[in-house]
């Protein structure tokens, strides 16, 4: 019959309006920004640099390695290499960033620097209300800016941090023990060092080659 | 209550009072001159706010609601926002047409309400052809949306304008043919005339509205498909469509102008629901007898909310029509339906005269049928006729 | 008083309508003018009482012949939306000569008409009821023929609008 269709769409709205009132599944409005949809875990869009403890910047576990400036494909990373050094988790004095600068009106999240990023001191973070009225220098975000603490990056990604904190405390604990071992055995005959299994090669090793920092966290792996 | 009923015109009738008696027909002229530009204006901005709220709801979201409370204050924003803006006019268009478009399509619309009946007593002017200085003044107001297309010099506006003024024409043969069975029946054009025909009330109570019999429903159904279609409202809406033809005649015109238009086109609503209202609705009266201490004017209004919040309904509901099913469905079923709703109306009369108990329903069931099956058969012939193999015209 | 000065307002309106419709270059506005100017007559026609003449006027030649002819102009000139040139008429002392002479009729026979002089006896009135009255008794057969005219040229014009895309349609593929 002729017209039955529009009566059907008519009552359709009609259960559309009054449920507006009553039923929340029919009012699917989010008011932003009283009220936010709740994140997508996968969700990134700028960089942050994490930070270990409460203190922002002797904690950073960025070193200032230059990997992610290099690998960034708009290049809007700038980072200065400070020639003060500060200790890292593990006790070792590692090179720190001066200035480490994102450029976020060219970052394209991509995600390359978290990717590439040997000391898991760069990940991609869920902000996105970053509108500044300030043109020339508002969008360039800085250290301080940029550094968030590991607790925030738990929150954003639980198992990834869980991961990576594990990782770090096992080599923390290995630090300790085996700057516990040396201090227990101060002198250390060179000739026992190449038969020595390589799992305790670092312990040996990590005193005499400061600038191989990569080593700590690259020789467990093969080893596991 | 009588005295809540005639408040306004009282009113009206102290103020004139107030002035020597040579200039109190003028007085009086003026003073419901301002209370219609008055009411209808602050009806018009209630109505752009009460619209978007609505169809938000009807879409499951919420309409406006930052401005103000609710987003009452929304209409205001809305006004400055027009008036503030810059006023466009183009290089090439024929700058006294383009001006003068917006005032010529304004001017009548505001001339319609002249006739309405808002209340006992309440009518403007009580012309004895009333209804048709208001189908008059409705056509007169075409010119304008002509006028604002072709001085635009551009070709949106052009086939937008010319599209406009074929759907305005072809509606008004169905808009007025289906008001011929109300005229016939009350034996008068004038409104106040149609309401007090309509003013009787039925063994049972209920009023005697034109709505109640088989040919005043399928009149209010075609009566009111005619004014979306005359106020270019959706599902009607192919002129100014924007996914369609930009804006249509409306491309060139910005700011005030184009407030103007906005107006003019509420105001056209405004007039035709009062229209519907007064020729099929019962005008200002109750629904039942026990219901009369009402005031009028307060029945009028419900009934005129009630209707626009369905001319809203059906916005939210239906998509726009192409241009050939329109005119389709005006020339090819209304038009006839017009016509079989005067032979309804007609025998609805004459069977007025038959004096037996059963003898309500056996009207209603035959005038019903009487409209129902040719109602069916068109709606059959409409459907096939649309649904045929489209037939490619390539160019050479 | 207030009549006359309401007729030469009106009188003025249609005069100025109909100037226009002939003087301007524009035709558009030529034709907007002449719906002008059929307004200003709807007017005399309510001025003198005639409500259902004035409002069938406005109906019927503002709302529908004035948008007759702009269709008509939108859809055969479409090609030159330029003002077209002025043309001087090289026998405009012909034109001149006839109207002049259909001025003299027309004067000649107002003046001389007796109701000049003759007030009438009461102010005409033409109620909408006396009218469908006289229509229906009266004047049927002028009504039938009239209908029946305009049916013939209704059948006709569809008659031409589905022939001519026959004539110019392309050989279907």
């Amino acid at each position: 019959m002729h017209g039955v269709g529009i009566i059907k769409g008519m009552i359709e709205t009609a259960r559309n309006f009054a449920g507006s009132y009553t039923d929340p599944e029919r009012l699917i409005t989010v008011q932003y920004p009283e009220e936010k949809l709740p994140p997508v875990e996968n969700a990134r869009t700028i960089p942050f640099l994490v930070y270990d403890g409460v203190d922002a910047m002797a904690g950073l576990r960025c070193t200032a390695c230059m990997i992610c400036e290099k690998e960034c494909p708009p290049q809007c990373i700038y980072i200065v290499k400070d020639q003060v050094k500060k200790p890292d988790f593990v006790g070792k004095l590692q090179v720190q960033p001066k200035v480490f600068d994102i450029d976020i009106s060219v970052c394209m999240s991509c995600g390359i620097c978290v990717e590439v990023c040997p000391f898991d001191a760069i990940k991609m973070d869920q902000v996105f209300e970053l509108s500044t009225n300030d043109r020339f220098g508002g969008l360039l975000v800085d250290k301080t800016q940029l550094a968030k603490p590991n607790e925030y990056f738990v929150k954003l990604h639980k198992t990834e941090a869980s991961e990576i904190d594990a990782r770090r405390e096992e080599e923390k604990q290995k630090a300790e023990a085996a700057a516990a071992a040396k201090a227990a055995a101060p002198k250390p005959t060179p000739a026992p060092a190449p038969a020595k299994p390589p799992a305790q090669a670092p312990a040996a090793a990590t005193p005499p080659t400061p600038q191989t920092p990569a080593q700590p966290t690259a020789a467990p792996a093969p080893a596991k | 209550m009588n005295g809540l009923d005639q408040v306004f015109v009282r009113l009206c009738h102290w103020f004139a009072g107030l002035f020597p008696a040579s200039v109190q027909p003028l007085i009086a002229c003026i003073v419901a001159i301002t209370a219609i530009m008055v009411v209808f204006a602050s009806c018009f901005a209630l109505t752009t706010i009460v619209e978007r709220k609505v169809l938000g709801r009807m879409q499951n979201r919420f309409g406006p609601n930052r401005v103000g409370p609710w987003g009452l204050l929304q209409p205001l924003a809305d006004g400055l926002k027009m008036l503030t803006k810059e006023d466009i006019v183009p290089y090439s268009a024929d700058k006294t047409v383009h001006f003068l478009a917006p005032l010529a399509l304004t001017v009548p619309i505001w001339l319609a309400f002249a006739v309405l009946p808002f209340g006992r007593n309440m009518t403007a002017v009580n012309f004895n052809s009333g209804v048709l200085f208001f189908f008059a003044v409705g056509s007169a107001s075409e010119l304008a949306v002509f006028m604002a297309g072709w001085s635009s010099q551009n070709k949106y506006s052009l086939i937008g304008a010319m599209r406009a003024i074929a759907q305005m024409i072809s509606y008004e043969v169905p808009l007025v043919l289906s008001t011929v069975p109300v005229l016939m029946l009350a034996g008068s054009l004038s409104l106040n005339d149609i309401v007090a025909a309509q003013g009787t009330y039925t063994i049972g109570g209920l009023a005697r509205w034109n709505v109640f019999t088989p040919w005043g429903l399928a009149g209010l159904l075609l009566f009111l498909i005619a004014a979306t279609a005359e106020s270019n409202r959706s599902p009607f809406d192919l002129p100014e469509g924007e996914s369609e033809i930009i804006a249509g005649f409306l491309t060139e015109y910005s700011g005030f102008k184009y407030a103007l238009f906005f107006l003019g086109e509420y105001l056209g609503l405004f007039a035709i629901t009062g229209l519907a209202v007064t020729l099929f609705l019962g005008g200002w009266h109750a629904p039942f007898q026990w219901l009369e201490w009402v005031p009028s004017w307060l029945w009028f209004a419900a009934k005129f909310g009630a209707l626009i919040f369905l001319f809203i309904w059906v916005r939210a509901t239906l998509p726009r029509l192409r241009l050939d099913q329109l005119l389709n469905f005006s020339w090819r079923f209304m038009v006839p339906l017009c016509l079989i709703n005067l032979l309804v109306a007609v025998a609805w009369y004459w069977s007025g005269a038959w004096k037996s108990v059963v003898a309500m329903p056996v009207r209603w069931l035959l005038c019903a049928a009487l409209i129902a099956l040719p109602y069916h058969w068109l709606g059959r012939a409409l459907r096939s006729a649309s649904q045929s193999p489209r037939k490619y015209i390539y160019a050479e | 008083m207030l009549n006359e000065i309401a007729f030469l307002l009106c009188a003025s309106i249609i005069l100025a309508g109909a100037v226009g419709a002939m003087m301007l270059r524009n035709l558009v506005h030529c034709a907007l003018c002449a719906a002008g100017a059929f307004a200003g007559l709807a007017a005399i026609y309510l001025q003198l009482n005639a409500e259902f003449a004035g409002f069938a006027q406005l109906l019927v030649y503002v709302g529908a012949v004035a948008i007759l002819i702009v269709f008509t102009i939108l859809l055969t000139r479409s090609t030159e939306l330029q003002p077209g040139a002025v043309h001087h008429s090289s026998s405009w002392w012909m034109g001149l000569l006839v109207g002049g002479l259909v001025l003299a009729c027309l004067v000649g026979s107002i003046m001389s008409s007796p109701s000049l002089v003759r007030l009438p006896s009461q102010p005409a009135s033409a109620p909408v009821k006396g009218i469908g009255e006289q229509l229906m008794s009266q004047y049927i057969m002028p009504l039938e023929t009239i209908g029946l005219l305009l049916t013939s040229a209704l059948l006709g014009a569809v008659v031409i609008a589905v022939r001519e895309p026959e004539k110019s349609d392309p050989p279907a593929r």
